[in-house]
């Protein structure tokens, strides 16, 4: 098993913001973690990647307890997470964005290697290498943070609503660009507001509410489940 | 062979021949003291000034710390340069030398550790290190004391101009390197707090220092110091080409970690932390290396000054001079260094030089009129300083070269939509 959350309880404050979530990625999966506003999603990725930590539960990463790791360690084991809202280095320019990416990189040579790669995956990027990160179209921002965690070469990669803010067609391409990365081996774990795209690419999924894990299964099979139809796809299957 | 690259010999070359040529004209006469107090000001207001780019500038915390951290360094290697040409003692040097070494010793080992162990908080970890830091500080003091009648014999030995200049020197270093560590003790609780309290929190050390200073004789038994009469006797030594020398070092330090992993690490930081954490950077790493380096400078800075005037007084160091490098740093361009040097000189020049010797005497106070309006123009017409981030050729990032060549020339016209 790739990942493995069991029990996790996370609070702000007195706040209890995860109550109890498990799940788990395995090798090679695309998984998505759908929900409302305020489910808990963003909360259960910034503790898998260490930036919260939990009170209570525990995360396994390829067998490894890592739930008192450190961010940079984490990001070491190969856990990399694409923030929400994108977050990238708005006055360093998008080669400085992506150089950020393999921080923890000492192979230059492999880093120019990856640097390659990245701009071949993202010609837009390449054209724009020089460019401030700030000056970027939103579409080309994420792009950028997709293509910045890809540096630090993860073998589970986090993304938090890749979607948000763009325009259908910049969100086909963003999750065929997802299913590519995932094709060449990196597993995904897929936090989304937009449930209907998100189980179109999955293999599983679970489905918070109110930090609770309240539904799981076959991304097939939850499209066409009545109470995610209800809830999340807008009342009609 | 490392090869040394145009843009380099270029600044070098520039900075060395100004140096020169002031030097000269000092030495002619034709720049009169005054005026060539006024310069050696600028650069320590510069040194000061880049230390604070670095923490502000780069590195995204505003600190009002700078003029505490500058009044540390001023203060104790103007003890160090006066015990030794006042009473030929040189007990200060060893004294301190000892402190460094050691506290500086404890503080790097118990770094190393406190990385390794997990979970250890903030407050306990500080804890420690503050009673390391006491107790070694007592234990270099017998040290100090024990060894100063040998150094004295060595001293003494050689030519009186050199063992003044070797004191000097290694006065101003060891006043920076004392600040630095004080910053770090001053920075690890407080680093952790968020920005605004971060301001705050510096502000309070600099009045905490002020008080310290205005009681330094009775409460401390720094009789030298003379507590709020202000401290003489401290011997002239900073030159105008000591004092280029320092800064020629502080800007080609800055540039040098700007330009590393470490400077877009640092730069990272303050676009945006969760990011950085996000990439793996340890972010509380690079807020107190920042702090650490940007204090060392001001206590460099400080040392230099000290030994301008041979005189210190502690209104000198009045938190609301902490406002003098943070309102240079701006005026400059944040996160520019050329604007940051470039202000400080001129900041000396036009406020201390010329509208003093404009202004009729007594109207010296104008001054704190026309700088806050000079400000409010220059905020109204280049809010990003007088430089924004523009940078000389030496100091701006050279990216590395791509193996592939672009397939499209990007042009800014092109900007549809993605
Ligand atoms: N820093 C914080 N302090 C206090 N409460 C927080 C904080 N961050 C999140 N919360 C609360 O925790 C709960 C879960 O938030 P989270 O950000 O994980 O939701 P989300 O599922 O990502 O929502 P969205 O889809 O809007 O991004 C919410 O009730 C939120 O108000
Ligand atoms: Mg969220």
């Amino acid at each position: 098993m790739m990942l493995e959350v069991k029990d996790l309880n996370v609070y702000y404050g007195a706040i209890h913001a995860l109550k109890g979530v498990t799940f788990h990625v395995d090798k090679g999966e695309i998984v998505t973690l759908i929900g409302a506003n305020g489910a808990g999603k963003s909360t259960t990725l910034n503790t898998i990647s260490g930036l919260l930590r939990a009170r209570q539960g525990s995360i396994l990463f390829q067998g490894e307890d890592i739930t008192r790791t450190m961010p940079q360690d984490i990001v070491r084991k190969g856990i990399v997470q694409v923030p929400e809202g994108r977050k990238i280095f708005a006055t360093l320019s998008v080669l400085e964005n992506l150089e950020m990416g393999a921080y923890l990189n000492k192979d230059k040579a492999q880093i120019q290697r990856d640097l390659e790669m990245v701009l071949d995956r993202f010609p837009r990027l390449r054209e724009r290498r020089n460019q401030y990160g700030g000056t970027l179209s939103g579409g080309e921002q994420q792009m950028l943070a997709i293509a910045r965690a890809l540096m630090s070469r993860p073998t589970l990669l986090l993304l938090d609503e890749p979607s948000m803010g763009l325009s259908p067609i910049l969100v086909e391409q963003i999750f065929e660009i997802i299913q590519d990365i995932n094709q060449q081996g990196t597993s995904i774990l897929l936090v989304e507001q937009n449930a209907q795209m998100a189980l179109s690419i999955a293999d599983r999924g679970y489905v918070l509410e109110t930090g609770r894990v309240v539904l799981e299964g076959p991304a097939q099979e939850l499209l066409h489940n009545p109470m995610v139809i209800e809830a999340y796809l807008g009342g009609h299957g | 062979m490392k090869h040394i690259s145009r843009t380099t010999l270029i600044f070098l070359g520039s900075i060395v021949t100004f140096t020169l040529v002031v030097q000269v004209l000092i030495s002619l006469g034709v720049l009169s003291p005054f005026w060539n107090t006024i310069l050696r000001q600028g650069a320590v207001m510069a040194i000061v000034g880049l230390g604070l780019n670095l923490i502000y500038g780069f590195n995204g915390q505003f600190s009002l710390g700078q003029w505490g951290f500058y009044a540390i360094g001023a203060y104790s290697a103007a003890d160090i340069t006066y015990r030794w040409t006042n009473d030929a003692n040189s007990n200060g040097l060893t004294v301190l030398f000892f402190t460094i070494l050691l506290v500086g010793a404890s503080i790097l080992i118990l770094y190393r550790v406190f990385g390794k162990i997990r979970g250890v908080d903030p407050l306990s970890a500080f804890a420690i290190y503050l009673i390391a830091a006491v107790g070694l500080t007592a234990l270099a003091v017998s040290i100090g004391n024990l060894t100063a009648p040998a150094v004295n014999a060595i001293l003494k030995a050689l030519p009186t101009n050199i063992a003044n200049t070797l004191v000097y020197l290694l006065a101003v270093i060891i006043g920076g390197i004392l600040a630095a560590e004080v910053s770090f003790l001053f920075g690890l609780p407080v680093l952790t707090l968020g920005s605004d309290y971060f301001g705050i929190a510096t502000l309070g050390f600099t009045i905490i220092v002020k008080v310290l200073l205005d009681n330094s004789d009775v409460m401390f038994g720094f009789v030298e110091m003379k507590g709020a009469r202000g401290m003489i006797g401290i011997p002239k030594l900073t030159s105008w080409i000591w004092v280029m020398l320092f800064l020629i070092l502080v800007i080609v330090i800055t540039r040098n970690l700007l330009h590393s992993s470490y400077g877009r690490a640092i730069i990272s930081v303050r676009e945006d932390e969760i990011a950085a954490k996000a990439m793996g950077i340890d972010i509380g790493h690079y807020k107190t290396l920042t702090f650490v380096l940007g204090c060392l400078f001001a206590g460099l800075a400080g040392g230099l000054y000290a030994h301008i005037n041979g005189f210190l007084h502690p209104d000198s160091f009045n938190f609301i001079k902490s406002f003098d490098p943070m309102i240079i740093v701006v005026f400059g361009g944040l996160g520019s260094v050329t604007g940051t040097v470039f202000a400080a000189f001129a900041w000396q020049l036009v406020l201390e030089g010329i509208l003093r010797s404009i202004l009729p005497p007594g109207f010296e106070t104008w001054r704190y009129v026309v700088y806050p309006l000079l400000l409010l123009v220059m905020m109204l017409l280049k809010p990003n300083g007088l430089f924004g981030n523009y940078e000389i050729p030496y100091l701006r990032q050279v990216l590395p070269p791509l193996k592939k060549p672009a397939t499209e020339t990007q042009t800014p016209a092109a900007k549809e939509s993605l």
